[in-house]
């Protein structure tokens, strides 16, 4: 049924109708109001859920393990800080094979404190083991959790599906929002491949030393491989089910005859799109990929829609020290070298324009776009505070300094 | 595209403002997307929230810039420059008031623009009057209705009566209806007064 909704309360529902047994939240923005229209739908007996209100996100994703090795399909939601709180917690549940599937409302990471979106959040859990899946529009938000709970449980790994912060969370759009009985066909009851159970009892996270360790986590990079194909299919399946197209490993936009291919993830591809339709009327040849499976990274499918292609790999994210974190994939699933740009965008927060997006593209296609880029840096800001840590040792705190000179005393609202 | 930016302060409805004019035109069969301005809302703070009106889908996740109309619940925010950003000169704007533009210090900057596109409406005190409390969006969208006809009145009310039951509906609709109605007779006032003025 076609719905005007907030993409949070879309969220909400299509997880409702995976039927998950247990639900554990602990609140932080931009998650919050998911986890909230979940409890509610319990309280209404409207959802049969076991749902507990955890001290911490630790907790969180400890329940969810602990749910999950018992046998119940289980869910949790989280962002930013509460993502890195879980994080042993969230190497285990991919370790033990658990398939969980968490939302994670993307969001930056502090220091200095910031609720706003980027992707910081996911990227610093990019080798935890889990599936990342990263949504467009609240529609694909909302199909990517039923995807999430059939990939999670015929792969027997836990799921991520990652959506822009405030963006997507707190956007009202249209969706579709299917019926519970094309739900209940798409995804079956869950059968678990290993469960504690008091009938056949078995234990889960045994200690494993060096004779089998790197045997483990060989099969870890063996399951990862066949989510590839898994998750293809999922999303065929999917189209087939509910008529439209969401999911799956990469989405090209006016690729095939491109001179330059923008990759990115996430809401900012309309923002993108519209750019690079713009540009088009003007006469650049400008394509766009989009990445919906970060982990596993479908490097043959990047490498299929990137051949001699000049790159522009768009990122919501930073490894300071390195540059580009999506950058680096692209580059490793190239076969040939290719120019490759990287540019900073939207961190925490920072609008990313259409304007910002078509300056950035006329630079690139008149080959003036550098390797690295920080898109709208404001570089006078960056230069006064050089100047003063040049000047004296004690310059004292960066991020206080460039907010005296932005003449505001708090960062601000609105 | 037709965008809108509200402001107004924390507290007052400015995100559900929003939200229900989204939801009027998603009645209409049109394509909307509404979003606040992404910050921690705190009572009384300075907030503001967007909507897009179309018939295509709508693919931008950018902050509306330029907006076709402004609605302005709290005229404490007209001092505020970029409160106009990018309003075009044939851009809407309605302002929560019960003063005229002259009087609120803007009778230079509203001459710039259409005259029967920039209004006053006391959208406060009609939900007081008929909500009983001073929450004058679903009033302010009721007279947006009659400034732009982006949307029309029925579906303003049929998405207040979607997000609000009982007295609380039926006040905001009510509101809505008056408003409509100021602002409808406002414009017609000034209509003649131009056709005269012409004459």
């Amino acid at each position: 049924m076609l719905k005007q909704i907030e993409g949070s309360r879309a969220v909400a529902e299509a997880v409702a109708m995976c039927r998950p047994q247990v639900i554990c939240a602990y609140p932080i923005t931009p998650q919050t109001h998911i986890v909230e229209a979940l409890s509610a739908m319990v309280k209404k007996d409207e959802l049969a859920a076991e749902f507990l209100n955890v001290e911490s996100e630790f907790a969180a994703m400890s329940v969810a393990i602990g749910a999950s090795a018992a046998g119940a399909r289980a869910y949790t939601a989280t962002a930013s800080q509460g993502l890195l709180y879980m994080s042993e917690a969230v190497w285990n549940a991919a370790g033990l094979g658990l398939p969980i599937v968490m939302t994670v409302a993307n969001r930056a990471i502090g220091a200095p404190i910031n609720i706003w979106n980027d992707h910081s959040d996911a990227m610093s859990q990019r080798d935890a083991g889990w599936l990342q899946l990263y949504a467009e529009t609240s529609q694909e938000a909302l199909d990517l959790h039923i995807q999430a709970f059939r990939i999670a449980e015929e792969l027997s790994v836990p799921v991520m599906v990652c959506m822009d912060g405030f963006l997507l969370t707190h956007a009202s759009e249209r969706a579709d929002v299917p019926e519970q009985a094309q739900v209940d066909a798409f995804l079956p009851r869950y059968e678990p491949r290993q469960v504690l159970d008091p009938a056949a009892p078995v234990s889960i996270g045994a200690m494993v030393g060096p004779e089998a360790f790197t045997e483990v986590r060989y099969l870890a990079y063996e399951r990862m491989r066949q989510a590839l194909g898994v998750i293809t299919e999922t999303a065929a399946d999917f189209r087939a089910q509910f008529g439209r197209d969401s999911g799956g490993l990469v989405r090209p936009y006016l690729a095939e005859d491109a001179d330059i291919v923008v990759v990115a993830l996430g809401s900012t591809l309309g923002t993108l799109k519209d750019a690079v339709d713009e540009l088009r009327g003007g006469g650049m040849k400008i394509g766009v990929l989009g990445i919906t499976s970060f982990r596993p990274f479908p490097a043959d499918a990047v490498r299929e829609a990137l051949p001699g292609r000049r790159v522009v790999v768009l990122e919501r994210a930073l490894a300071p020290g390195a540059g580009g974190i999506v950058t680096a994939d692209v580059r490793a699933a190239l076969n040939q070298p290719q120019d490759i740009a990287t540019v900073i965008a939207g961190l925490g927060g920072r609008a990313i324009t259409r304007k910002s997006l078509r300056a950035m593209l006329t630079a690139a296609a008149a080959g003036e776009l550098g390797p690295l880029t920080f898109l709208d840096l404001d570089t006078a800001l960056v230069d006064r505070e050089l100047v003063r840590m040049r000047a004296a040792r004690r310059s004292g705190p960066s991020a206080e300094n460039l907010l005296r000179d932005l003449g505001i005393t708090a960062s601000r609202i609105g | 595209m037709f965008q809108v930016r509200f402001h107004g302060r924390g507290g007052q409805g400015v995100v559900t403002a929003a939200e229900l004019l989204a939801s009027a035109a998603f009645r209409e069969d049109r394509h909307a997307q509404a979003f606040p301005s992404f910050g921690s809302e705190r009572m009384g703070a300075p907030v503001m929230s967007f909507c897009r009106i179309d018939d295509q889908p709508i693919r931008t996740h950018e902050p509306v810039t330029e907006p076709d109309a402004l609605i302005i619940q709290d005229p404490t925010l007209l001092h505020q420059a970029e409160l106009f950003q990018g309003l075009g000169r044939d851009g809407y704007m309605l302002v929560n008031s019960a003063r005229g533009f002259a009087e609120l210090g803007l009778g230079e900057f509203a001459d710039g623009f259409h005259r029967d596109r920039l209004l006053v409406v006391p959208a406060s005190s009609l939900a007081m009057t008929h909500l009983g409390r001073p929450l004058p969006g679903a009033a302010l969208l009721g007279g947006f209705a009659a400034l732009t006809w982006a949307v029309s009145l029925d579906s303003v009310l049929a998405a207040i009566n979607e997000r609000f039951t009982g007295p609380v509906a039926a006040g905001n609709a009510a509101a809505a209806r008056a408003a409509f109605d100021f602002v409808r007779d406002e414009r017609k006032a000034l209509t003649i007064e131009e056709a005269r003025a012409d004459a």
